[in-house]
């Protein structure tokens, strides 16, 4: 049967009854990854009446997920933030805001940064953000906005896309190779170009669920249902691991040792693509020699897989071509995942699959690098001496010249200890750190702001951590409230930008770009004056697609624009500056056997380490906490803390669950839907029992991201978000030897049936209060790499040579 | 005029749920109320070790209105619009029969 739609329609018309219908693409605010799906807003005298998925949409194709389907809800919910709002010092935590002009909001900010800055310096500022919104891509507002060098997000070891990256650039010199979907290519899946991949393996991935860092997920589905057979690495059972041809179901953070006995099976049964190893990496004989270390009968000890099914594994994915990996946020999340990450990099290499149509794709050098300019802007505004003191740069090089931002656990060791120096101030830029999202211990980063001179936040609604620590907030618009654009994959995949295109007012709000903007005017004029002055959208064109050509104004008719890239870039030198053919390394070659790595003292080939608390390495700790526990696989529903305020996203998943299986549960006297407290050696939290085979007996699986928008919001109760916050169980400072990565993923647990008491302490236990002694820790400046009591190395793990 | 209805292929069904949150923007049903909803089937274990029944499936409630009012003014169901994993088809029952016995694993709803 045949419908109408609107394919082929302009980016704007307006329909027989006055509504003005404008095509454009989603981002945040709310919160998204750059994914940038279709939509059709339908706007009636300036009130968003509808949103739809756009069918002109070249991949998602007028399909749309709940937060998206939602956004009216979002946009005009009664708790939205929409007019700039003021609070005393002495009042945090009280529901004492008002109302108060940008103007004057500005000022206050003005004042106080400008105090800070003169007294102790701009580097006693820090500028924290929230993971993939708009001010994920922002360095730039600490540099440039603010001009301090201490950008940071708080995640622990910067466990989230940040390893992906850097280790990638190491290896390679290129960004992220995500997987080629066809989404730059004009013909999608039918593009004469593409070939649909043999198999998509997804390691440590639900892109479905989640759009990770713009993989539109679906995409996934649309290629198995073309013939792509599907592996999935993952510890628990999810829908995909189901509907998967081949499910590793490994034990949390042991993904190294999986990868290196599929690589020693692909090189000991001669799976490899000679030609390629040959022609474009370097290391190759190190590497085999390395991975031999660890045989698929030894892996198969370690991540509790029987060596058949390694090798197996190992078997399809280099006799599938094209085949791909995308590999996900579990390997960012482990203190091994750099080594782990080099394995996925290297079968991807060894099989010939990268750049190749169908495969892993990589960036063209020439196409306008969006890294390379977002690397490049605010930063270099920066006098020397302040870029010199960015937090953690003599100890962790590899992260903080890679991340240009400060060490996420030096920073909370730098609260909490002055050193290197005393902290004055914290922007929290669209970030709610206190709810179970990116900060580890999150109950120390409240103990460590609460008492800074100044703190100010720009984001949605009221959030925790601005009631409980800041005394400025600036409303934020949403996507569909801008002008702006969003490069997919934050541009390092060459897929398709997409514009932005504002439809609608609300409020007083104001896009993250725009108030970097006129914030910065006044916080740090010379970045924003002179030949340095802009206007917003020449800086949100320069920021997002400068070099490519494109700008918003031919972007916002365009609406989606495909990059269409070519393949093998290594063989046609659009891989290097200097246009040579082969990689953007030392060598020039795809780096087995990294000197990039050695050069930061860290090993140069992949090896396996325990992760920091397990039945391994801590055999006294598992057993006083015998539950290997994972934490925060993504629901349709929200976006990390956002969206438990839209009715129809919290019907979807009403309470934070905790998934246990069925024996472990009976065991326990738990039937699903009973309160649990779940702790650990670091903390404790209550969560909702779901009992599911999902997890297998022995593992459990914590929800992340919760607080209780309905519940009080001030002091000490908070919203509740300490009552269900997952984070409080991961340790601070638990990386990896290059500051990268952080156990989120694979921590040990103990957990009963909650009784009313539990619910009495969660308000004040672990948190600082008035009148009574600070909280203090031993693990400050802790590495993990340095202790010598630590038994989880492993012997193959050779110090640099 | 014939009966009309959805064929949905329950073997992709992700259980986005993008269907039921659709359905009930777009015709204002509050919380608690839905034209469609998504039950759950599994996981368990048909077979060791690896071979698991886990399907999503959507039902169509009394709610549902097979989205009259668009149909009327041309455009498809918003639920079929908006379906993530593209499983979802509407149209008269006969032709969507013919599309039924092309493949296992769908089921067709006749709401009305
Ligand atoms: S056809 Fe319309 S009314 Fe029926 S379930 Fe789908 S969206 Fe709801
Ligand atoms: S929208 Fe489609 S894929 Fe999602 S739950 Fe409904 S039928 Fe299944």
């Amino acid at each position: 049967m045949d419908f109408d739609n609107d394919i082929g329609k302009p980016w704007r018309w307006t329909e027989e009854d006055g509504t003005v219908v404008t095509r454009g693409a989603a981002w945040s605010a709310p919160g998204c990854h750059p994914t940038g799906c279709g939509i059709k807003t339908y706007v009636k005298d300036g009130r968003l009446v509808r949103i739809e998925g756009d069918e002109n949409h070249p991949v998602t194709k007028g399909r749309l997920c709940v937060r998206c389907l939602t956004l009216k809800d979002f946009t005009y919910h009664p708790d939205r933030i929409i007019y700039p709002m003021k609070r005393a010092r002495e009042d945090r935590g009280l529901d004492k805001w008002e109302r108060c002009s940008w103007e004057e909001a500005y000022g206050i900010i003005a004042e106080n940064v400008g105090r800070i800055k003169e007294k102790y310096g701009a580097e006693t500022l820090l500028a924290m953000t929230g993971t993939g919104r708009m001010t994920q891509m922002a360095g730039v507002g600490a540099h440039r906005a603010l001009g301090t060098p201490n950008g940071c997000y708080a995640q622990s070891g910067f466990a989230c896309y940040g390893p992906r990256v850097s280790i990638t650039q190491y290896l390679l010199g290129a960004p992220y190779p995500e997987i080629d979907f066809a989404g730059g290519l004009p013909g999608g899946y039918d593009d004469p170009q593409y070939q649909v991949p043999e198999m998509i393996v997804q390691w440590g991935k639900e892109p479905l669920v989640s759009n990770g860092d713009g993989l539109f997920g679906h995409a996934v589905l649309d290629l198995v249902k073309r013939g792509a057979k599907l592996m999935c690495v993952d510890p628990r059972l999810t829908w995909t691991c189901a509907l998967a041809d081949y499910h590793l179901q490994l034990r949390p953070g042991t993904d190294a040792a999986l990868g290196m006995a599929m690589l020693d099976t692909i090189i000991a049964e001669d799976l490899y693509d000679h030609d390629f190893v040959d022609k474009w990496c370097y290391g190759f004989e190190q590497l085999a020699e390395r991975v031999a270390t660890m045989p698929a009968e030894r892996a198969a000890d370690i991540c509790g897989i029987p060596a058949e099914e390694i090798k197996e594994a190992a078997r399809a994915y280099a006799n599938a071509k094209p085949a791909s990996i995308a590999w996900g946020l579990a390997i960012d999340q482990t203190v091994n995942g750099a080594q782990a990450g080099q394995c996925i990099l290297s079968l991807i290499a060894i099989t010939g699959n990268f750049d190749v149509p169908g495969g892993n794709i990589l960036q063209d050098i020439f196409d306008g690098s969006g890294d390379k300019v977002v690397a490049g802007l605010g930063w270099k505004l920066l006098p020397d001496e302040l870029k010199e003191k960015v937090i953690g740069l003599e100890e962790y090089p590899a992260y903080v010249n890679m991340m240009l931002r400060a060490h996420a656990d030096r920073a909370l060791d730098a609260l909490e200890t002055d050193i290197p120096y005393k902290i004055h101030g914290i922007w929290f830029g669209s970030t709610n750190l206190l709810a179970p999202t990116c900060s580890a211990q999150p109950k120390r980063w409240y103990n460590a702001a609460k008492d800074l001179d100044f703190n100010w936040v720009n984001d949605i609604f009221m959030t925790p951590t601005a009631m409980a620590l800041c005394d400025v907030f600036l409303p934020i618009s949403s996507c569909i409230e801008q002008d702006s654009i969003v490069p997919t994959h934050y541009g390092g995949t060459p897929n398709y930008y997409s514009a932005l295109n504002k439809c609608i007012e609300v409020g007083e709000c104001k896009g993250e770009f725009y108030n970097y903007h006129d914030m910065g005017l006044i916080v740090n004029p010379s970045a924003w004056t002179g030949d340095n002055a802009c206007t917003p959208m020449e800086f949100i064109d320069d920021y997002f697609v400068g070099g490519t050509g494109m700008n918003h104004a031919k972007l916002r008719e365009e609406v989606t624009h495909q990059r269409v890239v070519g393949y093998r870039k290594y063989e046609t030198g659009h891989l290097r500056p200097d246009g040579m053919p082969g990689f953007n390394t030392m060598t020039g070659r795809l780096e087995l056997y990294s000197y990039a790595f050695q050069s930061f003292g860290e090993d140069p080939l992949p090896y396996y380490v325990e992760p920091p608390f397990s039945p391994v390495s801590t055999p006294e700790v598992a057993e006083r906490y015998p539950f290997i526990l994972t934490t925060g696989a993504r629901e349709y529903a929200y976006f990390h803390s956002e969206g438990r305020q839209i009715p129809y996203l919290r019907e979807l998943v009403p309470e934070p669950l905790f998934e246990v299986n069925e024996a472990d549960a009976r065991a326990k006297g738990i039937k699903d839907g009973d309160w649990v407290r779940v702790e650990n050696q670091f903390g404790f939290c209550l969560l909702v029992a779901k009992v599911t085979n999902a997890v297998k007996p022995g593992l459990v699986h914590a929800q992340h991201g919760w607080w209780f928008p309905e519940e009080d919001g001030e002091a000490p109760h908070l919203f509740g978000v300490w009552k269900s916050n997952i984070n409080s169980l991961v340790p601070h400072s638990r990386n990896g030897k290059l500051g990268f990565g952080a156990p989120y993923k694979c921590l040990l647990c103990d957990f009963r049936k909650a009784v009313p008491e539990d619910f009495e302490n969660v308000d004040v236990e672990g948190v600082d209060q008035p009148g009574m002694p600070k909280h203090k820790y031993d693990d400050n400046f802790y590495r993990l790499d340095k202790d010598e009591s630590y038994q989880g190395a492993s012997p193959a793990a050779g110090e640099g040579e | 005029m014939g009966r009309y209805g959805l064929l949905i292929d329950y073997e992709y069904c992700s259980g986005c749920q993008s269907c039921e949150v659709a359905c009930k923007e777009e015709h204002g049903y509050p919380v608690g109320k839905w034209g469609i909803r998504v039950f759950n089937d599994g996981p368990w274990l048909v077979d060791e070790p690896h071979d698991w029944n886990w399907h999503k499936i959507p039902v169509p409630t009394k709610l549902c209105d097979l989205c009259a009012d668009r149909v009327a003014a041309g455009r498809e169901p918003t639920c079929v619009h908006h379906c993530l994993a593209q499983v979802m088809k509407f149209g008269p029952v006969a032709e969507l029969a013919l599309e039924l016995e092309k493949k296992p694993n769908q089921v067709l709803w006749c709401p009305r």
